[in-house]
This record gives structure tokens, sequence and C-alpha cells, in this order.
């Protein structure tokens, strides 16, 4: 297999001298959190006073974490590190907990992202040439411009069509013979259900790739996905705190997505504890941005639960390669006392062919007990018109979520198309239970 | 063999209206029709002028539908005719899965509708058939 490079130096540098200039840049970034009203208050507390009390990579671990709720907090410009008229581009997330969260551009720190993301486009085996698709909101979210300007940077044709309108979409595919998507998982197999119904067939395309992210998603949803359409799906790994998407990617060989350790220190650590877990294990991953001056963020716990290989891929990269992200330290559900990711229901309900692609999960109380619902589409080509057949799929799935998670969930069978989907990140699980 | 159109349809407000719009708009005449109910959601069973039509159109809306071979039996509208037609079965161990009936001219024709275990499916006709009634066809179906 022919692997490609964006950057062969950077991609395949050595460890100890990764490591090295990873040190370097950690000294770096803390000279310039030290130009922010947020970490001029939060380092000293913790006996740092200056990039030279960090001496080695582990004494990174004497740094605190910072969470969520700081970078709230520091809104709008306690994380600002540079002039604004430095800045030349402002993103906010969604801010669907009420309290927005800002990140601050420089013109080199678009250079630097942009960068990591034109590495992880060529390392998909995507080049010149290739005509790409952007699915993703443009906007304050950073998955629409991120991947947009990298795409540039390769030398992709790039249409900004942004997410949404499944109709213009598909036309648009089949206009310009888009070879290249980017897109959210759920929407990706939305778009797939749509195609045929207004003349436009797969075979009327030429889609080679998909990047598939900004949604948790298992390895089902991404063979359903490959094999529907014919095409290779890579995952992608970012959030807008460390940039957006361009975190981590994965290159040809699928398995699993290189972090780029020049631009990020990543630790797994228990989320309890706040210990590193050992070599390999599962955890919460936390991050260091090592070349973002604008908004310089040290040890950012992302709550999202994934581990490290600890073996090198194939490609001969030397990056180390992030597992898909398993779940989120806040998104797990507590069922009856019992621990619950949604993607370990997704994991069980993607492998069962007569439903289909959509899924929700719905969670009540009855009585003082909790109660699970998975609310699942029929799968129309393989409806036969049985009750017998549609009561002994229901049990399948109802026997396979309990082998997998313990408890017995309530499953209830929808039409086609008939689940909600947003046309961005699919709401797949509702909780309404009453809040103590 | 006569045709079923079986639909799978949600237990909420609306879900039917929807379908039945379709219908109107194909232009698709009903003959009979019943509901299988499951609680959250139940299986709509059609007879219908154009079963192939009336089925392109719900999938083309994307409707889970099927299109099954039925038994339909003419059935004199008298007294002690259904148990004739259950006993013969019956006697030879045929199992009735889902049955619904209506009437066509009022103490002249009825006609019963069974969906029947598919193996069992052409041993039930000729059984029918031999107790003296007569199984209809699509098109006698919707003609008589």
């Amino acid at each position: 297999m022919e692997v490609p490079f964006w950057n062969k130096e950077i991609e395949t540098l050595d460890r100890p001298m990764l490591e090295k200039l990873q040190l370097q840049r950690l000294r770096e970034a803390i000279s310039w959190a030290f130009r922010t009203p947020f970490y001029q208050k939060r380092l000293p507390q913790a006996g740092i006073t200056g990039p030279d009390d960090i001496k080695s990579l582990p004494d990174l671990q004497r740094i605190p974490f910072t969470e969520k709720d700081d970078l709230r907090r520091s809104f709008p410009k306690g994380l600002l590190a540079v002039e604004m008229k430095e800045v030349i581009r402002i993103h906010s997330s969604s801010g669907t907990t009420g309290i927005p969260t800002v990140i601050y551009f420089a013109r080199d720190d678009l250079d630097r992202w942009t960068d990591l993301l034109a590495r992880c486009i060529v390392a998909t085996g995507a080049s010149a040439g290739d005509v790409f698709q952007n699915m993703m909101t443009y906007g304050m979210f950073t998955g629409g411009l991120g991947l947009h300007y990298g795409a540039e940077r390769v030398g992709m044709t790039v249409i900004p069509i942004s997410g949404g309108k499944t109709k213009r979409q598909i036309q648009t595919m089949k206009d310009f013979q888009t070879t290249v998507l980017h897109v959210t998982p759920s929407y990706l197999l939305h778009i797939q259900s749509k195609l045929g119904e207004d003349g436009v067939n797969l075979a009327d395309l030429s889609l080679r790739r998909a990047f598939i992210g900004a949604e948790p998603h298992s390895e089902n949803t991404r063979r359903k996905i490959e094999e529907l359409l014919g095409i290779d799906a890579f995952n992608s790994y970012g959030l807008s705190e460390l940039n957006g998407p361009g975190v981590a990617f994965e290159c040809v060989c699928k398995k699993d997505m290189h972090l780029w350790e020049d631009a990020y220190i990543v630790e797994i650590i228990d989320p309890i504890s706040g210990q590193a877990v050992e070599n390999g294990q599962e955890g919460e991953v936390v991050l260091t941005n090592l070349v973002r001056r604008a908004t310089p963020i040290l040890r950012y716990r992302t709550r999202d639960l994934a581990f490290l290989h600890p073996e090198p891929c194939e490609c001969g990269r030397t990056h180390r390669r992030l597992s898909r992200i398993l779940g989120r330290t806040d998104d797990m559900l507590i069922i009856n006392g019992v621990n619950v990711f949604p993607s370990q229901i997704e994991e069980k309900i993607m492998k069962i062919p007569e439903v289909a692609t959509n899924y929700q999960i719905y969670v009540d109380k009855k009585g003082a007990l909790d109660r699970l619902t998975v609310k699942v589409e029929i799968y129309p080509k393989l409806f036969l018109g049985e009750v017998s057949k549609l009561e002994a799929l229901r049990g399948r799935i109802r026997e396979e979520l309990r082998s997998s998670i313990v408890i017995t969930p309530n499953v209830e069978l929808h039409e086609p198309g008939s689940l909600p989907i947003s046309e961005g990140k699919a709401k797949r699980v509702v909780d309404e239970r009453p809040k103590d | 063999m006569a045709k079923q159109l079986t639909v799978f349809v949600e237990n909420r407000a609306g879900r039917l209206k929807s379908i039945t719009d379709s219908l109107r708009k194909s232009n698709i005449d009903i003959r009979a029709f019943t509901i299988q109910d499951r609680g959250d959601y139940g299986l709509l069973k059609l007879i219908v002028d154009r079963p192939n039509d009336a089925y392109l159109a719900l999938a083309d809306l994307g409707y889970a539908c099927a299109l099954r071979d039925i038994l339909a039996i003419s059935v004199p509208d008298q007294p002690g005719n259904f148990h004739r037609l259950t006993s013969a079965l019956a006697d030879h161990a045929v199992n009735v899965i889902d049955a619904y009936g209506f009437v066509l001219q009022p103490h002249k024709t009825g006609v019963c509708c069974m969906e029947i275990d598919q193996p069992q499916l052409m041993k039930a006709r000729d059984i029918v058939a031999q107790a003296g009634f007569t199984v209809l066809e699509d098109d006698e179906l919707y003609n008589l």
C-alpha cells in the first residue's frame, strides 16, 4: 500500500526527537499562557511561575487541568493571549449548555491549524484533483471552515455547501462529480437513504472517500457507510477548544486516528482520580495545545473516553493513534445504577440488518425505576409484512442489548424516516427523567 | 392468488391519514381493510383494486410495506358457512395466522380473507376448493 504524506519529516520524526520538540513547544505554550488573565492566576496557584519550572515532559503533570467550565468562566477574554488586533478569526462553541466558549486565532494559529488539516487529508490518500464537498456547518462551528482551508491548501476543488438541504447535496454530488465528503455519519446515512428518490442513484456519483466526525459512532456504522456507498470512510477527531477537526485523523490504514503530537500533547487519565492510566488503557483524553498563541490551552479535559494504541502504525508515522471515541464522561447514562454508554447501544443496533440507520435512546421514569426505551426504524427493504418476524426482531434487539448493557430495554419499532434527525448532529439520547 | 398490501404503521395520530392520502392521490380503490394492532405499531392490511400501484405509491414515500399472497374465499352469506370453512381447514391442520371478512351483497355473498403460513398456502387453497368454496383471484375480488 502506498502511504502518502503531507510533511513526511514531521509525521515520521523519531520519538526522542518528537518528545524534544514537544518539550520545547510546551515551554513556549506556558509562556504564552502567562499572557492570559486566566493562567496568570491559575498557574502560580499550582506553584508554576514560568516555563523554567517545566524541565521535562513529566513535569507537565504539575500543571492543573483546564475544564470546560474554566473556558465558560473566562468568556469572553480571559484566555486571550494577544492583542485583539492580532486576532483574525473567532470560533465559538455552540453553547448548547447556555454559556458559550470562544477560541481566538492569530494569523499563525490559523496557518498551523490549516497545515494540520492538510496533513489529515493527504494521510487518507485524498489529493489535489479531488472534488471535496464539505457538508459540515460553516460559521462559528469549527467543523466547516477548518476542513475548508485544509482542503484548499491541499489543492482540492472545494464545494462549501455546508450542512442540510439533502436534495441539493445529492444533486451537487452529481453535478460536480464529488469524490470526497466531509460529513457527520448520521447525516451521511440519511443522505444515502434518500439516494434514488429524485432520480440520482449511487451509480451516477463518483464518491470515493468520506471524512466522518463530529459525533460518536461505532465501527459498525463506519462499515455500514462503506458498504452502502462503496467508499472508504475515515474517522476524524477534534474539538473546538483544541482548534476543531484535525487533532487526530485516520490514515490509509484506517486503524484509528494519528494524533499530531508535534501540535498536541495527549494524556489519557482516569476521569475520577485524574491520574494517568496504564499504557493502552481507556480513559479520558486530556490535550495540551502546543502551537496556538492567541488562546493557549493546557491540559484540557475533553470528557471524551478513548485509548492510545501503544504500538506504531503500519504507515510509518510515529504519532500515536487515538481510538475512536468510546463515550463521553458526561453522556454516560446511569440507569437503575448501571452505567450505559449510548455507543454500546449503537454498536449492537447497527449490526442488525432489518433496522434502518436511525435510532433513538429514550430514558424516563416509571414509578421509582428508570426505564430505557430503544427506538429503531424498520428497514423497508427487509419488511415482509409478518407480525411474527417483527416480534422476533424486537426480541432479538432486546436480547442483544441485554447481553451488552446488562439491563433489558423496551424496544419500539418505528416507521422508516420517522425518528428525528437533525441535519447536523443526530439527537440520539432523550433523557426525560426529572432532575433532582 | 389475491394480493394483500401490508403496511407498517406507527400507532399515533395522523399516520393512517398519511397513507390514505397517498392512496387517494393515486386513485386507488379500497375494497377492504383491517388493522392488526401490536401496541406501539400496527399492520394495516388492505385489499385494493391495483395492489402493485398502491405498493409503489407507498414505497416511494418510504413506507415499509409488502405484498403478500392470501386466500380470498367467496363464502355464501348464510348461517354455518364460515364454520364449514374453518372446519375444512382444521381437519387438515392448517393454521390461520390472521383473517377478516366482509359482506359484498347482504344474504348473498361474503368474502373471507385469510393469511396462511407460506408453506401451507397452496395446500389450503386446494382444501378450500375441495370443500366447495370459490377461491378468488385478484380480478375476481374487485369485480364482484
